[in-house]
C-alpha cells in the first residue's frame, strides 16, 4: 500500500515538474515549485526518511518561496523567450534519460536487504549507534559524528553560499534611509494576519529550538532548526516590515552567526585534537566517551543551526535591501 | 465496550473528515470562480481538519501524540483561514471582482 | 480506516494540483497551493498513524506552523507590486 502511495506521489511530482518547465509565467512557476516541495516532503516521509522530509519542510515551505518571490520582485514576471538550442537540449536530455532508465535495470528493488548499500557500513552504524552515542536517531549520529567531516564541509558550503550571495546582491545598508519606509512596508494594515502571525512567531522559534535539541531522539537537527528559526524571523519581517526585523536581529548578529557557527564546528574538531583524539572525534571531550560524543554532537549541531539560520536570513535581507533600493 | 464505542466514533469522524476533504477538493475544482472556490477550500481547511484530527485523537488516547495532534489542529485552524482571508483580501484589492457574471466560465480556454 | 482517509486526501491533492495547473487567475493557483499545503499536513498526520510512527508527527507540526509564511509572502509580493505600479503610473 505504501508502495502504491509513493508511486502515486512520484507521478504527481513528475507532472508538477513538467508544468514548472512548461509555464512561462515565473510567478506560476514559483507556486508550482512550492507544490513540488510539498510533494517531495510527503514522498520522503512515506519512504520513512523523516529527517530529510523535515529539512524539505523547513526549507521548502517558507524560506524558498519567500526568496523566490524576492528574486521575482527584482526581475520580470515573464520568462524570456528562448531562441534556438531547443533541439540540442532535447537530444541531450533524451540520451541521458535513456541511459538512466537503462541503469535502473541493475538497481536492486526498493528495500531489498541484499542491496549493496545495506551491506556496506549501514549495519555497522545501526548496530553501534546506541553503544557509542546512547541515543536512538541513527541519522543524527551518522550526520554529526560518524560522517562529521561531510557535515563540516556542508556548513562551509552554506557559509560560502551566503558570502557569494552577499557579494552579488549585498548593498551597503542604507544608513540615511533607516527611518521606516512608507506604511505599505509589511502587512501592518492587515489586522488578521498581523494578529495570527504575531501569535505564531514565538511558537515557530520554540519549535525550532525543540527540533534543535530533540534531534538525537526524533527527526531533526541543526539544519532543520536553523531553517525553522529563520522562517520565524522572516514571518516577523513580513508582518512588521523588513527594517523592523533588522532592528530585532541586526546584520552584524546575522554575520556573526554564520561565521561563529562555522567556527564553532571547526573549533570543536581542533579541541578534540588538542585533547588527544582525532579531528572531530568527540569521545575524548569528556571522561565517559558516550558523554563526550553527546556533548560534541550538541555543540556542533548548535554551530550548524547558527550558521544555517544566519545564512538564510542574510540572504533574505540581501534580497530585500536590493528591492527597497530599486 | 467503551473501546469499541470509541473506535466506532473515531471511524465515523475519520470517514466524515475524508468526505469533507473530498467535497472541498471537488468544489475547488468545479466551482465557477475564485471567490466560490475559496468557499470550498475553507471546508477542507476547517471542518475536515477538525473531524480528522478528532478521530485520530480518539484513536491515540491520552498520550504525547494526542497533545501533538491537538497542537497541529489548533495551528491549522488558526493559519488556514488566515491564509485564505489574506488571499481573498489580496484578490479583492487587486481588482478581481466578486461578480458572478463577469468571472463565470473564464476557466474555459484560459488553461495553462 | 486510515487508508480510506489518506486516499481521500490524495484525491483532493490531485484536484488541487489540477486547479493549480489550470489557473486561470494567479489567485486560484495560490489558493490551490494553500489547499495543497493543508492537505499535506493532513496526509502526513494520517500517514504517521497508518505507519504506526506517531513520533513523526513533528513533521506535520512543522508544516502547520510554517505553511502560512509562504502565503503571506505572496500577499506582500502582490502589495509591493501594486504599489510599484501605482508609483510608476503617477510618475
Amino acid at each position: 500500500m505504501i508502495f502504491v502511495f509513493a508511486l502515486f506521489l512520484l507521478t504527481l511530482l513528475v507532472i508538477t515538474a513538467l508544468a514548472i518547465v512548461h509555464t512561462e509565467n515565473l510567478f506560476v512557476a514559483v507556486m508550482l515549485t512550492s507544490i513540488f516541495s510539498l510533494l517531495m516532503a510527503a514522498n520522503f516521509f512515506i519512504l520513512d526518511a523523516a529527517d530529510v522530509a523535515l529539512t524539505e519542510a523547513a526549507v521548502g515551505a517558507g524560506v524558498t518561496t519567500v526568496i523566490f518571490l524576492s528574486a521575482l520582485a527584482l526581475t520580470g514576471e515573464r520568462e524570456k523567450p528562448r531562441v534556438g538550442g531547443r533541439n540540442i537540449a532535447l537530444v541531450t536530455v533524451g540520451i541521458l534519460a535513456l541511459l538512466i532508465i537503462y541503469a535502473t535495470f541493475d538497481k536492486p528493488r526498493l528495500g531489498d536487504p541484499n542491496a549493496p548499500v545495506h551491506q556496506h557500513v549501514a549495519p555497522w552504524y545501526l548496530e553501534k549507534t546506541p553503544e557509542y552515542m546512547g541515543f536512538p536517531n541513527v541519522v543524527t549520529a551518522v550526520l554529526s559524528s560518524f560522517r562529521g567531516y561531510d557535515t563540516l564541509g556542508e556548513v562551509f558550503v552554506v557559509f560560502a553560499a551566503c558570502i557569494g550571495v552577499l557579494f552579488i546582491l549585498g548593498v551597503r545598508p542604507p544608513r540615511e534611509s533607516l527611518e521606516p519606509r512608507d506604511e505599505s512596508s509589511g502587512l501592518r494594515h492587515h489586522l488578521i494576519p498581523q494578529v495570527v502571525g504575531r501569535l505564531l512567531v514565538p511558537f515557530i522559534v520554540l519549535f525550532g529550538l525543540y527540533v534543535q535539541f530533540h534531534g538525537e531522539y526524533g527527526p531533526g537537527g541543526g539544519f532543520q532548526a536553523g531553517a525553522i528559526i529563520a522562517t520565524g524571523v522572516i514571518l516577523y519581517a513580513l508582518l512588521e516590515g523588513e527594517a523592523e526585523a533588522l532592528r530585532a536581529v541586526p546584520r552584524s548578529v546575522l554575520l556573526g552567526m554564520v561565521i561563529g557557527g562555522a567556527m564553532l564546528f571547526g573549533s570543536v574538531g581542533v579541541v578534540c585534537m588538542l585533547m588527544g583524539g582525532a579531528f572531530l572525534d568527540y569521545s575524548v571531550l569528556a571522561a565517559d566517551p558516550v558523554w563526550g560524543q553527546q556533548l560534541g554532537i550538541l555543540i556542533i549541531e548548535a554551530g550548524v543551526g547558527m550558521a544555517v539560520c544566519g545564512a538564510l536570513l542574510s540572504i533574505f535581507h540581501a534580497f530585500a535591501a536590493r528591492e527597497s533600493l530599486s | 465496550m467503551i473501546d469499541i464505542g470509541l473506535d466506532i466514533l473515531s471511524w465515523i469522524l475519520l470517514t466524515l473528515g475524508g468526505a469533507c476533504v473530498l467535497i472541498g477538493g471537488i468544489g475547488g475544482l468545479r466551482l465557477p470562480n475564485f471567490y466560490t472556490r475559496i468557499h470550498a477550500a475553507s471546508l477542507t481547511d476547517t471542518m475536515a481538519t477538525l473531524l480528522i484530527f478528532a478521530g485520530m485523537m480518539l484513536q491515540a488516547g491520552l498520550s504525547l501524540p494526542t497533545l501533538k495532534l491537538l497542537a497541529i489542529m489548533l495551528f491549522l485552524l488558526l493559519t488556514g483561514p488566515t491564509a485564505t482571508y489574506a488571499l481573498a483580501n489580496a484578490a479583492l484589492l487587486s481588482g478581481l471582482k466578486p461578480d458572478a457574471e463577469t468571472v463565470t466560465d473564464n476557466d474555459k480556454g484560459h488553461a495553462g | 480506516m486510515y487508508i480510506l482517509v489518506s486516499i481521500a486526501i490524495l484525491v483532493t491533492m490531485v484536484l488541487a494540483l489540477v486547479r493549480a495547473l489550470l489557473g486561470p487567475s494567479v489567485y486560484d493557483r495560490v489558493l490551490a497551493v494553500n489547499v495543497f499545503g493543508t492537505k499535506t499536513v493532513l496526509l502526513l498526520s494520517v500517514m504517521a498513524f497508518l505507519n504506526g510512527r506517531p513520533d513523526f508527527l513533528d513533521l506535520a507540526l512543522a508544516y502547520a506552523l510554517i505553511n502560512m509564511v509562504g502565503i503571506l509572502a505572496v500577499l506582500v509580493f502582490f502589495q509591493s507590486r501594486s504599489s510599484a505600479k501605482e508609483r510608476a503610473e503617477s510618475d
